[in-house]
């Protein structure tokens, strides 16, 4: 027995939340007393696979193939752990891991949960807690099946950080062409703006900013501050932002450290998306604003005041 | 063409989420049902490549009685017949075998669905269905065109999005904005009485992962409010009272 987790890059850069997710696995697998790999598919160097050992993690299996495609992804994933003998799948939550993790489910026969929020109880049970209607309730849940695959939400847990090194060995993988019927034929991505999903901070607008011209105060104040950028439904409905932009229910779900919220009322669907956030501030000229209630730091004036103010006022305390 | 388009009947997402009997059921009193809202989205598109391209749109759910209100709601939208499993959706990889059991004899060119239900937002049912059926599966899509029997695509990556194209059949979990959504109209609310709706028996699934106890999440200790002349003031609470910054 042992445990695997498959770890994304960014670029060549092994992603904030895929190291959490080392880090979980690898304490998972020292309650178990068993050992932790990783898979990595991507195109990177040695010094950041060594570095997962700093995160526990005991030897790394290195595709170097970045352009794998999803499905073919869960084949690898079921090859590798099969030629290590894992039971136990973990995954960091993506938009990408979401489009293909449960396939490897039904191969491995596992039991699976997604939006795991805590280190698993292994009193002799497998036992996890994990959130559900869009945050708004946790479920407590043993799974049974001898496999298991784990979709584990960002800030599960305090990540262990240690000097060790991993060991990394390559491998490689012949997909099957069912697994690569699927054509790219075109890749359209904002350059140089900090993932939503991995941001420690994120600003959002609303549509209190009046229009599309005025984004870059919030822009401006995320600068500053090394945040995302965010913006409510309405905004990416009305085309002011783009679509992946959108934070909510229906949108992205996020839990950064700091959440702020600029013009934005509240409503239920866009707490859904955000109140997994350690800390949120909410910024209208309503002081009626529904947010007020669901915020643990608010400013009741008018945004377009307000937000240059901030901004002068980060780049002083963070420079 | 003939399309299969995955239902969920799940609470409105405006609904209070509350439990009952020990925090162990979740609480129905007073809560809305609807159509899953992405899978209001991938009943929309398929209604609109139907009408395109002509073929059939069946929708399934897994799910008690109850859950037929709902079911007649997609038929009103415009779906030409339903079927049913007559089980409770236990977990993701029961819905996604009963789901595959029943596509597996119908040769479907498209299955559709949303890229998760809003109550357990496992987004997992469309790659299982894939697995199971050795189709390739695709999620989340926000943009689907058919020519001849070629899907031509925009998939949601991180940042941004890709183009893809696939040939059919395949399996594709949707959001926004691959269609707008449809309101039934009154020539559609009529015929959805009497358009077919079947009741299937499930088949059994071994292992189910069933929730032992529900927890509602802790609520925040109250808003603390900064004056508006001295917004700077929110860093220093941020820094040293909130440890955050």
């Amino acid at each position: 027995m042992s445990i695997i987790c498959y770890v994304e890059c960014a670029g060549s850069t092994i992603k904030k939340s895929s190291l959490e997710c080392a880090s979980f696995a690898s304490q998972v697998a020292s309650k178990l007393g068993v050992r932790a790999y990783a898979i990595v598919i991507a195109n990177t160097d040695n010094a950041q696979l060594e570095m997962l050992g700093n995160y526990g993690i005991a030897e790394v299996l290195h595709i170097d193939d970045a352009q794998m495609l999803p499905m073919a992804r869960a084949s690898a994933i079921y090859d590798a752990s099969k030629s290590i003998n894992a039971n136990i799948v973990i995954f960091p939550k993506s938009v990408s891991v979401d489009g293909f993790a449960s396939r490897l489910a039904v191969k491995m026969k596992a039991n699976m949960v997604s939006n795991v929020c805590e280190l698993p109880i292994t009193d002799g049970t497998f036992t996890v807690k994990r959130s559900l209607y869009t945050g708004k309730a946790f479920a407590i849940t043993e799974l049974k099946s001898e496999n298991k695959v784990l979709v584990v939400k960002k800030n599960a847990v305090q990540p262990i950080v240690t000097q060790d090194k991993a060991s990394v060995k390559k491998i490689s993988f012949q997909p099957q062409e069912t697994d690569t019927a699927l054509k790219v034929t075109e890749v359209v991505k904002s350059s140089g703006d900090l993932l939503l999903t991995e941001a420690e901070i994120v600003v959002s607008g609303g549509r209190g900013m009046k229009g599309p011209e005025n984004w870059h105060l919030i822009e401006n104040l995320a600068k500053a501050l090394g945040a995302a950028t965010g913006c409510s439904k309405p905004v990416s409905d009305m085309d002011w932002r783009p679509h992946h932009e959108h934070v909510g229910q229906t949108g992205v779900k996020v839990s950064p450290n700091i959440y702020i919220a600029v013009g934005i009322s509240g409503a239920i669907q866009h707490l859904a998306g955000v109140n997994t956030s350690k800390c949120i501030v909410v910024i209208n000229k309503d002081p009626e604003a529904p947010f007020f209630k669901a915020a643990d730091y608010g400013i009741v004036g008018d945004a377009f005041e307000i937000l240059p103010k901030l901004t002068d006022a980060a780049k002083k305390i963070l420079t | 063409m003939k399309i299969l388009v995955c239902i969920t009947h799940v609470p409105d997402t405006t609904s209070k989420i509350s439990f009952v009997e020990n925090d162990t059921k979740f609480n129905t009193s007073g809560v809305q049902y609807i159509i899953g809202p992405y899978d209001e989205y991938a009943l929309s598109r398929a209604i609109e490549l139907r009408d395109m391209a002509g073929g059939t749109v069946t929708v399934i759910n897994v799910g008690s009685a109850d859950a037929e209100v709902t079911i007649r709601k997609a038929l009103a939208i415009g779906a030409d017949d339903a079927v049913r499993v007559n089980a409770d959706p236990a977990d993701a990889y029961f819905v996604a075998l009963q789901i595959s059991e029943y596509a597996k004899n119908e040769n479907f060119d498209l299955i559709l669905m949303g890229r998760e239900s809003i109550d357990f937002n496992g987004n997992m049912v469309h790659g299982m269905v894939g697995e199971m059926l050795g189709l390739p599966s695709l999620s989340p899509i926000m943009k689907l065109d058919i020519q001849g029997s070629t899907a031509t695509m925009w998939k949601e990556i991180e940042g941004g999005k890709e183009v893809v194209t696939l040939n059919m059949p395949l399996v594709a979990g949707c959001q926004e904005p691959i269609a707008e959504w449809k309101l039934p109209n009154m020539k559609g609310i009529m015929s959805a009485r009497t358009k077919p709706l079947k009741v299937i028996e499930p088949v059994a699934v071994a292992d189910a992962i069933v929730a032992s106890k529900y927890e509602l999440p802790a609520a925040r200790s109250g808003v603390k409010m900064v004056d508006a002349a001295t917004p700077e003031k929110l860093f220093e609470l941020l820094k040293n009272e909130a440890k955050v910054l």
